[in-house]
């Protein structure tokens, strides 16, 4: 999991120097129980589930505040970005299935949104 | 054929664990001319080089092979170990299977393969080896130190006083460096005017140093022992001879607004002036950016109000050429420009100030007397927060690689002196670590913290907004887990410092390598830190890497003592691998004059016999062997192959490169 999280974000979370300079730029910082630098701590230390459970990630803003400041070019945002895809991939986390579809067509209803209903999830 | 011998070194493992140096002295035993071949645990070990001398003697070996680290560690203790058993030491070849090889693969089988490919090269090579002797040339003894900061200072007043001349050469029109904007010392809070002013005046009245001041570098030829310098005195248009430093025209010259650089623009000074009250030489000088007579030839003011009739508006650069057998580079450091960090509104508000304007801010002689101001209204700023590491330790794209070094310490101290002189003030010192090795350094930086209440923050501040003539400070709390908001009066950041910008093309002047940030490189990390790589260059201070006054100073003594070494000798022995011409091949183009850069090269109309019994002129390249160092420029510009490096020549090179393909 912790390869899947580094390959998707492509961060090297042993280039972090621990500063904190992202959690002091994030703009979401009270909506998140964990912050910035500690995404980036967890997926070193293989805490992935715990921060993928933890309360908050969807408050991310993806503002990039923590990529543009980031002395060492770690890029914690696309972290949490790798961690929410994660979430949505999960195993069994199916929303449709094909048999469902001709009950879903709609003339309004562009079909984009339902093939976008379909996600590659975790086997 | 030479009868050569093979030594292959283990280095410990350093070579043994990627090399098979087993196999190398054996495969290399079979090589052409090879007469025996060995290998050892440390070559460059005493035991080690007796068993080449005596190896030199049993056999009858002509040449000696040594396979082991850069000839740049231990060609030249190998060399003397040769000539020691009676081999000239120019029939000792090094092939390097260190640095070249074993350090840089991790395949054992791959790289025993190249250990034995290089050994071959440096075999081939050695069979055309010729007997070479040194020759020898005189030192000039006098030094010549770039950068009068507290590091050439010092330098120059160790060198004069082991009885040598001295000349600094200082950009600023007064010596004393970036010591002289500082207002305390740490770790003891000593004032560094006190301890620096009287370096100033000693080195001035000293009888050996001559301070060339508002100088530059303009050129320099030849080489160690002979370094031939062309010094430009920028016009000043003041002489210097004939100014007593009253003041009087700083006084009255009627143009007010030019930003005072010596207190980082903080205030302003006139057109014609004098950097600050202890300045060495007390002379006048005119900004010629800002005088009004030199623009457009209107006012004078300073001519008439001169009562010693120094001023002189035609006054030109003068250049001084001199000759130096040595060169110390102290040429220092400077604050990075902010720009990059505008997150920390440093473009946006005058509240938002460096270390070192922070420094002005705090000092007696500076803009506000010491009193600390806020720049933007003139208040007393009640909240104050400092951000470490501005731009030090980035990512190559996001500013300086290293650790600035000096800042910890700065900060603790800047903390301390606003806690100790106005006590309801709140100071945050946001840090990453805090760096304090050095003599008391922590003890120091624990009584900021314990003593004067200083709040150390492990965070960092993300950004500053000015707002309502606040600063609103967002910064992280990490060991609190929290985001601290802060409104603060004012912020202080610790920019990162890089070497002087004259560095870089003084380095290319004096043919002394730098690292990717400008620093000068010593010709050893660790045992050679003062020296350049190049033969006569020394490195006194900032310049070879960040560092404060007490490493400073040690270095620039430590430089010093490298100097007097040298310019207590009265020859120096010359490298004998100097370039040759073949005179029957040269076609006299004087290409090779031109890329010599010592001016080695010369030509002469030589009389040649003609067929018949006639006899021809022709004119041929010339090569002064004092002179040459061997750098092998003209070789390579020569269109006829004519020019050939002794000890490198075309066909021994040709010899290696076959070997390797073979």
């Amino acid at each position: 999991m912790i390869d899947t999280i580094k390959r998707i974000s492509g961060v090297n979370p042993r280039k972090c120097m621990k500063c904190g300079k992202c959690t002091a730029s994030c703009p979401a910082f009270d909506r998140m129980q964990f912050h910035p630098h500690q995404f980036v701590d967890m997926v070193e230390n293989g805490r992935i589930d715990e921060l993928m459970n933890s309360e908050g990630i969807d408050f991310c803003l993806s503002c990039f505040a923590c990529v543009e400041r980031c002395p060492r070019n770690v890029e914690p945002a696309k972290v949490i970005e790798a961690v929410r895809l994660a979430v949505i991939r999960q195993q069994g986390g199916a929303h449709l299935t094909p048999d469902e579809i001709p009950a879903l067509l709609d003339d309004e209803l562009p079909q984009q949104a339902i093939t976008a209903a379909f996600r590659k999830y975790r086997k | 054929m030479q009868r050569v011998g093979v030594f292959v070194c283990w280095c410990g493992s350093n070579i043994a664990a990627t090399v098979d140096v087993e196999k190398v002295a054996e495969v290399l035993a079979k090589e052409p001319g090879v007469v025996f071949s060995t290998n050892y645990q440390y070559m460059c070990s005493q035991a080690g080089q007796e068993m080449i001398q005596e190896s030199i003697r049993k056999y009858n070996l002509t040449g000696v092979v040594i396979c082991s680290c850069s000839p740049r560690m231990h060609e030249n203790t190998f060399r003397k170990t040769c000539e020691k058993a009676g081999l000239n030491p120019y029939m000792v070849e090094i092939a390097n299977i260190r640095e070249q090889c074993s350090w840089i693969h991790k395949d054992k089988d791959t790289a025993t393969e190249k250990a034995i490919i290089l050994g071959r090269a440096a075999i081939a090579k050695v069979h055309l080896n010729a007997p070479l002797t040194a020759g020898t040339s005189p030192v000039k003894k006098r030094a010549l130190v770039i950068g009068g900061g507290i590091a050439g200072i010092q330098t120059a007043l160790d060198i004069a006083d082991a009885g040598f001349d001295v000349d600094i050469v200082e950009k600023e029109p007064t010596i004393g460096g970036k010591m002289t904007q500082i207002d305390k010392t740490f770790p003891t809070l000593d004032c560094a005017a006190c301890i620096l002013t009287p370096k100033m005046v000693d080195a001035a009245q000293n009888e050996r140093i001559h301070i060339y001041s508002y100088s530059e570098v303009s050129s320099v030829r030849g080489f160690v022992g002979n370094f031939k310098v062309t010094i430009k005195k920028k016009a000043r248009f003041v002489d210097e001879t004939k100014c007593t430093g009253c003041g009087l025209c700083t006084e009255k010259c009627p143009q007010k607004k030019v930003p005072n650089l010596f207190n980082l623009g903080l205030d302003n000074r006139r057109a014609i002036y004098i950097p600050f009250a202890q300045a060495v030489p007390k002379v006048a000088t005119i900004d010629a950016d800002y005088c009004t007579m030199l623009k457009s030839g209107k006012c004078g003011v300073c001519s008439k109000v001169c009562t010693a009739g120094a001023i002189d508006y035609q006054q030109k650069d003068a250049f001084i050429e001199q000759e130096y057998g040595a060169i110390v580079v102290a040429t220092g450091f400077n604050p990075i420009k902010l720009d990059k960090y505008d997150e920390f509104a440093y473009s946006q508000s005058p509240d938002v100030v460096t270390s070192l304007e922070f420094e002005r801010l705090m000092n007696a002689a500076g803009p506000t007397g010491g009193t600390l101001l806020r720049p933007s209204d003139g208040q007393h700023p009640h909240t104050i927060v400092f951000v470490q590491c501005v731009g030090s330790r980035c990512d190559d794209s996001k500013g300086k690689p290293y650790c600035s070094k000096i800042c910890c310490m700065y900060t603790a101290k800047h903390a301390m002196l606003c806690r100790e002189k106005y006590p309801d003030t709140d100071v945050y010192v946001f840090y990453i670590d805090v760096r304090t090795p050095g003599k008391n350094f922590d003890e120091f930086y624990r009584r900021a913290v314990e003593e004067y209440g200083v709040h150390y923050v492990k965070g960092m501040v993300g950004k500053v907004v000015p707002e309502n003539g606040k600063l609103k400070v967002q910064a992280s709390d990490l060991i609190g887990n929290q985001q601290l908001h802060i409104d603060a009066d004012m912020v202080v950041l610790a920019a990162a410092i890089e070497p002087d910008k004259s560095a870089r093309p003084l380095a290319t002047m004096l043919t002394a390598s730098m690292d990717t940030n400008d620093f000068f490189t010593e010709a050893h990390p660790k045992l050679r830190p003062v020296e350049s790589p190049t033969a006569g260059i020394f490195l006194s201070g900032a310049c070879q890497g960040p560092k404060d006054i007490p490493e400073t100073v040690a270095q620039a003594s430590a430089a010093a003592a490298k100097v007097i070494g040298l310019l207590n000798k009265d020859h120096l022995i010359c490298n004998p691998c100097t370039a040759t011409p073949d005179e029957m091949m040269c076609n006299g183009c004087s290409s090779c004059e031109k890329v010599c850069p010592y001016g080695a090269i010369t030509y002469i109309d030589k009389e040649f016999r003609g067929p018949n019994r006639t006899t021809l002129i022709r004119r041929v390249a010339q090569v002064n062997p004092a002179v040459c160092q061997g750098c092998g420029a003209c070789t390579v510009a020569c269109p006829s192959g004519a020019m050939d490096l002794k000890g490198f020549s075309n066909k021994q090179i040709m010899a290696e490169v076959d070997a390797i393909c073979r």
